[in-house]
């Protein structure tokens, strides 16, 4: 505690420094650590999508791999249906605020606020090329937050296979239910459009009913959330119009 | 020798019941509330907030001469912050998806009270072998009570642990039904009293006395 430490220009001295030293540290991790935080991205959003495709179980430890073989990716102009090619750096959740691409939908039934009007969808194709399963990406706001979700279809555009939520921050135990398997599960077959109208449901006692999709006990809001986002991505100015123009037949 | 080694070992193991941070202190509440209900996350937290306390101690106090008191909080506030990023980028980079899901409690490690509270306390006036000590001792003081309240919450919630079925539930088609209460995170207030309960009748040395 001597006198000396408390000059004005030592103590200037001592906060540059001190500073310096931490801003090198976080900066050289920052830095080092970039390539492989953002492969692990990566390799986290490949995961999601070979789990939607149903590829996840044989794709062994081997993500890229079997993710570059079956997996592609095309864009899609939800105003014509038809896919459109995109800048290199494009991403549809980044590029919902880009002036050119943001939509803000009115009204907001799925609670989104703005989204991009081209969005990703991706093919997944058997060893042939053939496309077996096509996945959409459907998010909307569930009792807490937004639910991110990856909707996987077979080729007709109509039967659904899975609908695996990656993101979401619903209460854990009733409305994180939207990840258990066996709810997973009562998706596969059930058919999204009657007539052409979006018919599926999520409701009480949905039975053998094609067009219904037990709610989630306990968590209303929650398939609440889940129905509008179903509702607004499948309508006909959003993704309706690539479903019914099918372009990945041609 | 003989007293600065038991020096070390009550320095070290002393937090972990007879000083425990959260129980004694009641420091650190608001993390052990919210990342609770998994195992593995109270897990990766508790080694996150080792490492930041421990080393935050030890690099105060290497330079707690040169630290004006006029600014000695923020220096304290500007180390341990850059510490944190560090835990926060290593774990985006080596373990992401349990960064994903503590990112936003890691951050807050910086205004965790215990590792402000250990640099104030212990770092700034003992040499630095100690205080690396210190934090460790501090930060398994704080592990303890987070793998305690977090293997509770996690069986009894959701019948697992570290994610393998220990119960089986009924949405899986088990016996076990999981207890709802216990899985959102203030059930933690009842279980961390329960549990300052149970160390100060074994420890009745650290009841306060009436006032």
């Amino acid at each position: 505690m001597s006198a000396h430490k408390e000059t004005f220009g030592k103590t200037v001295g001592i906060v540059i420094a001190v500073c310096l030293a931490c801003s090198i540290v976080v900066s050289t991790a920052a830095v080092g650590l970039r390539s492989k935080q953002q492969a692990n991205a990566q390799l986290d959003k490949q995961t999601n999508i070979l789990e939607a495709a149903g590829l996840l179980a044989n794709a062994g430890g081997d993500i890229n791999g079997t993710y570059e073989k079956y997996v592609e990716e095309r864009f899609v102009d939800l105003a014509t249906g038809e896919y459109v090619d995109v800048p290199a750096d494009f991403d549809m959740f980044k590029y919902a605020k880009v002036d050119d691409y943001r939509v803000t939908p009115k009204p907001d039934i799925a609670g989104v606020i703005r989204h991009s009007k081209v969005v990703s969808v991706y093919h997944v194709k058997d060893d042939a090329g053939v496309v077996q399963r096509v996945i959409l990406t459907v998010y909307g706001s569930g009792l807490w937050n937004i639910m991110y979700g990856l909707l996987a279809l077979d080729s007709d555009g109509n039967t659904v296979r899975t609908l695996v939520y990656y993101d979401q921050q619903e209460t854990a135990g009733l409305g994180g239910e939207v990840q258990n398997p066996a709810w997973k599960k009562l998706w596969d077959g059930k058919k999204l459009f009657n007539n052409g109208e979006v018919a599926i449901k999520v409701k009480k006692n949905a039975g053998d009913d094609i067009h219904a999709v037990d709610a989630l006990s306990g968590a209303t809001l929650t398939s609440n959330g889940v129905q509008n986002s179903l509702d607004y991505w499948l309508a006909e100015e959003q993704l309706g119009t690539f479903l019914s123009k099918q372009p990945w037949k041609s | 020798m003989s007293s600065n080694a038991k020096e070390m070992k009550k320095v070290l193991f002393g937090p972990i019941l007879d000083s425990n941070p959260i129980a004694l202190h009641v420091l650190g509440i608001c993390s052990a509330l919210a990342v609770t209900t998994k195992l593995e996350k109270a897990l990766v937290m508790s080694l996150a907030l080792t490492f930041v306390t421990a080393f935050s101690n030890l690099f105060i106090s290497l330079i707690r001469n040169h630290i004006p008191s006029s600014v000695r909080i923020i220096i304290q506030m500007t180390i341990i912050a850059s510490l944190v990023i560090l835990v926060d980028q290593v774990l985006r980079a080596y373990s992401y998806s349990v960064a994903k899901e503590l990112t936003v409690f890691v951050g807050l490690i910086i205004t965790n009270c215990i590792v402000m509270g250990r640099a104030e306390a212990y770092a700034m006036k003992s040499p630095p072998m100690m205080s690396f000590l210190d934090g460790i001792g501090n930060g398994l003081g704080y592990s303890f009570v987070l793998i305690v309240i977090g293997t509770i919450k996690e069986l009894l919630g959701f019948g697992t642990l570290l994610g393998f079925e220990i119960l089986p539930v009924v949405q899986n088609g088990g016996w076990y039904q999981g207890n709802g209460l216990l899985i959102l995170p203030f059930s933690s207030f009842f279980l961390i009293g329960g549990l300052i309960w149970f160390i100060r009748t074994i420890r009745p040395e650290q009841v306060e006395p009436k006032e």
